[in-house]
């Protein structure tokens, strides 16, 4: 197929188009004539590009990770089968994701003169229904619609939701996920002919290093990674370090539990961080950059290889971009699987080939960092703001969140919540209002318990805070941070020790080992928990009962002495969790330690089995099924469960099909 | 691509070359055989130890060959609050094999990772590429013999 580049590149033109002149040709700047015949074709090939005006119709498969685990490459296929055995010819698209992650496999259909609708939930299944209905009838399956996109056209689809109007859309606001979902990541046209590389193009024109910098420092942004660094004062140390070469790092090592805003953006808008990044090297003098992504990321690294041959074949990326005389190198390093390379200076260290191991700061890697020389890192969703703030003003960008913190911030929702997905909202917005505004609140009729903010770095917050405003300062208040933005949410059947207890491990098994308040103090915080949540075999051991309370009187000194005393963030931060659901959950802490017992009847060691003597038919599988021949009973009469020999194990539980067993 | 050629993409004495080469050596083996090391070692210019200490510091590096069936257990957050600890346990079971081990007839090894991203359907497992999600105790057990009937 042509693309922007066979369409401008004619040899009837009359003048050859430099890149820099490609982008203002594509972005309609007024004081270039093009020949007749070419701007006609471009005006057809942009419109055909955002399918405003389609002379055919157009399916399009949401094929993010998350699409794909829900089975989107079977309903592609199934497409691309169907349309060829009945003949229709339609334009079948792959795109990123919108979001809406529990409604998946989401698919779109546009229709010449018809506003684009999406359906969800859709399975190979109901391709064919969807093709005979929609494609050929031109009317909508109605118990599939998720919504229709706000456009103009000449055609209405009649009595159907706009999808900005359904609640999980409708206090959101998108800014950096505008794209996702909607383009296809892989074509580069796409992204132009929706402004992209506008911002890059009018920098490189107009604006000096020093500019760009003014107008992040303007705009406030702060970094998305976690900390809440200020973008601009970051490029502003580094361009100010005296060195003969630096370095750019986009840190794409998306290591947190429960967080994948950054896999949504490199799935669904690459081009979107390469401009980004593009635009922070000419600010601070960098030559050459790395994108250094997760390995269990592989749609990411594929079409991050993708993104930067085709940028690099339009002249935005390498040497003398858009005939600027500026030159930027950018390379892919895959990691290795360790949750500290998200630390910066750690993940330095991975590039340069060594384990990746925290050093100690100052010197800040704006100073000193790859092989010694000034180096920025920011992530992925920190630069995927950039272009934006330049293409719609520092001013605009400003006007949006709090006093402290602008723009929006991409939160991934899931847990105990209807509504699974990736939500982008301002700053400021309530946590009540993702979780049961855009989240839909609690399934199951359950009650809403705490929601865990920032991954193993944040912390749990209960109801009597989630009408806090979110933004960094505010979070830092009631015990959490804004990390890299998981929310999990929590109903009443999550044990707040036992998730305390689950992130320590974590924390545990991914403590680099360097420093002793991180690599023993995290060992001696599970241990505690461990001893709480667990039942030995001589419950009134005196010893062992000494040492839990030892424990849970010593657990706060200890949580504090190794945020004080470690040497990165990670364990700096490693004891939050701990510290936040003792602040907020004393009561369950007390329940596990004096009364040995898990309110949440999760900790399965401190339960007891029990048969319900009226469900009980007496078919005897749970007899047969227990593995330490713990329960008695004759055939066809209730059963019993001797509790001393119980292991808890729960296969009783798990395989009675009357419901009879039941925990207290 | 034999062996010979895995080297030869790879300038020698570059020691942040090292991590890819691994990851390229572990992509043709399966895994990090002792051999391959030392060759490293001896390509790159760095001692044996340090080339270990980072084969062993990255959770994506074996030392040992995998089963056939690599099972990934989602432990992410979403996951966990899911029931993700159970799922894992009844695998371990019903395979005789702890995360991080491979079975005796080189058939399953378990795995497990931080978060795989696919919270929507937590609690999810990845099979070799597969995955699946929303998984109860029941279905586990179930899915699991699918997979040993198939052998």
């Amino acid at each position: 197929m042509k693309d922007f580049l066979d369409i401008l590149n004619r040899k009837h033109m009359d003048f050859k188009v430099t890149p820099d002149l490609f982008m203002d040709i594509i972005h309609e700047s007024p004081d270039i004539t093009l020949p007749a015949q070419t701007a006609q074709e471009l005006r057809e090939y942009k419109s055909r590009l955002t399918l405003e005006k389609t002379d055919k119709p157009a399916v399009i498969v949401g094929m993010g990770t998350c699409g794909l685990a829900n089975g989107a490459q079977g309903v592609y296929d199934t497409f691309k089968e169907e349309l060829e055995k009945r003949g229709i010819e339609a334009e079948l698209i792959s795109t990123g994701c919108v979001g809406y992650c529990a409604e998946e496999v989401i698919v779109d259909i546009k229709l010449p003169g018809y506003p684009r609708l999406s359906y969800a939930r859709v399975t190979p299944k109901d391709v064919s229904n969807l093709i005979e209905t929609t494609l050929i009838n031109h009317e909508p399956v109605r118990d599939k619609v998720l919504g229709v996109y706000h456009e103009k056209s000449e055609k209405r689809w009649e009595n159907l939701p706009v999808i900005n109007n359904i609640p999980f859309f409708k206090i959101q606001q998108k800014v950096v996920l505008e794209n996702c979902g909607i383009i296809d990541p892989e074509n580069i046209d796409q992204y132009i002919v929706r402004g992209g590389y506008k911002g890059l193009s009018r920098v490189l024109k107009n604006m000096s290093p020093e500019d760009v910098i003014e107008d992040m420092l303007k705009a406030g942004l702060r970094g998305r990674g976690g900390g809440g660094f200020k973008t601009g004062m970051k490029w502003k140390f580094a361009r100010q370090s005296e060195g003969d070469k630096k370095y750019l790092i986009c840190n794409a090592d998306e290591g947190d539990p429960g967080a994948f805003m950054d896999r949504a953006i490199l799935e669904g808008d690459p081009h979107r961080v390469v401009e980004g990044m593009v635009i922070a090297a000419y600010a601070i003098g960098a030559s050459e950059g790395y994108i250094y992504c997760r390995a269990e990321y592989p749609l990411a690294i594929r079409r991050l290889r993708k993104t930067l041959a085709d940028a690099e074949k339009y002249g935005l990326l390498g040497d003398n971009i858009l005939n600027s005389g500026f030159s930027f190198k950018l390379k892919i390093k895959e990691g290795a699987g360790a949750f500290v390379c998200g630390e910066e200076t750690a993940l330095i260290n991975s590039i340069e080939g060594n384990r990746g191991m925290p050093r100690p700061r100052p010197p800040y890697p704006t100073t000193e960092g790859l092989w010694g020389k000034p180096t920025v890192i920011n992530n992925v969703e920190t630069f995927a703001n950039v272009p934006v703030i330049i293409r719609r003003g520092a001013d605009w960008y400003a006007s949006i969140g709090t006093a402290t913190s602008k723009g929006t911030k991409i939160f991934a929702l899931s847990g105990k919540v209807k509504n699974v997905g990736l939500v982008e909202v301002p700053m400021g917005t309530t946590l009540r209002q993702i979780v049961f505004d855009v989240g839909g609140g609690i399934p199951d009729g359950r009650r809403f318990k705490a929601v865990q903010i920032g991954g193993p770095s944040g912390g749990a917050l209960p109801e009597s805070v989630i009408d806090t405003a979110i933004d960094y300062e505010n979070l830092k208040e009631i015990g959490a941070m804004m990390g890299s933005g998981g929310l999990v949410v929590m109903d009443e059947t999550t044990c707040m020790v036992d998730l305390a207890k689950y992130f320590m491990t974590f924390i545990m098994s991914e403590s680099c080992g360097k420093c002793i308040p991180c690599r023993e103090g995290t060992k001696r915080l599970y241990e505690t928990l461990e001893r709480l949540t667990r039942s030995y075999k001589n419950e009134n051991d005196p010893e062992e009962a000494l040492l839990r309370f030892q424990g849970m009187v010593y657990l706060e000194r200890l949580a504090k002495v190794i945020t004080t005393t470690s040497l990165c963030g990670l364990g700096q931060t490693a004891a939050n969790p701990v510290l936040s659901t003792l602040h907020y959950f004393r009561d369950e802490y007390e329940a596990h330690l004096y009364e040995r017992k898990c309110p949440a009847g999760v900790c399965k060691e401190l339960l007891t089995y029990k048969i319900d003597t009226d469900k009980c038919t007496g078919c005897t599988l749970c007899a047969t099924k227990c593995p330490v021949d713990a329960i008695v009973g004759e055939r066809k009469k209730a059963h019993y469960i001797i509790s001393d020999k119980c292991t808890r194990c729960g296969q009783c539980m798990m395989n009675c099909n009357f419901n009879a067993i039941y925990v207290e | 691509m034999n062996n010979q050629s895995i080297f030869e993409a790879y300038p020698r004495n570059d020691a942040s070359l090292l991590i890819p080469l691994l990851q390229n050596i572990q992509t043709e083996f399966g895994y990090l055989p002792e051999d391959q090391l030392e060759k490293v070692a001896e390509h790159i210019g760095i001692p044996l130890s340090r080339v270990y200490g980072v084969a062993t510091f990255y959770n994506q590096f074996r030392l040992k060959p995998l089963g056939k069936y690599v099972i990934r257990v989602c432990r992410g957050t979403a996951c966990h609050v899911k029931g993700s600890l159970d799922i894992l346990r009844i695998l371990e079971s019903e395979l005789g094999i702890k995360a991080g081990e491979t079975t005796k007839d080189f058939m399953f090894s378990i795995e497990t990772v931080a978060c795989i991203g696919a919270c929507s359907i937590a609690p999810v497992i990845v099979i070799n590429d597969e995955y699946f999600g929303g998984l109860t105790p029941k279905s586990i057990q179930k899915l699991i013999k699918k997979f040993k009937d198939k052998g």
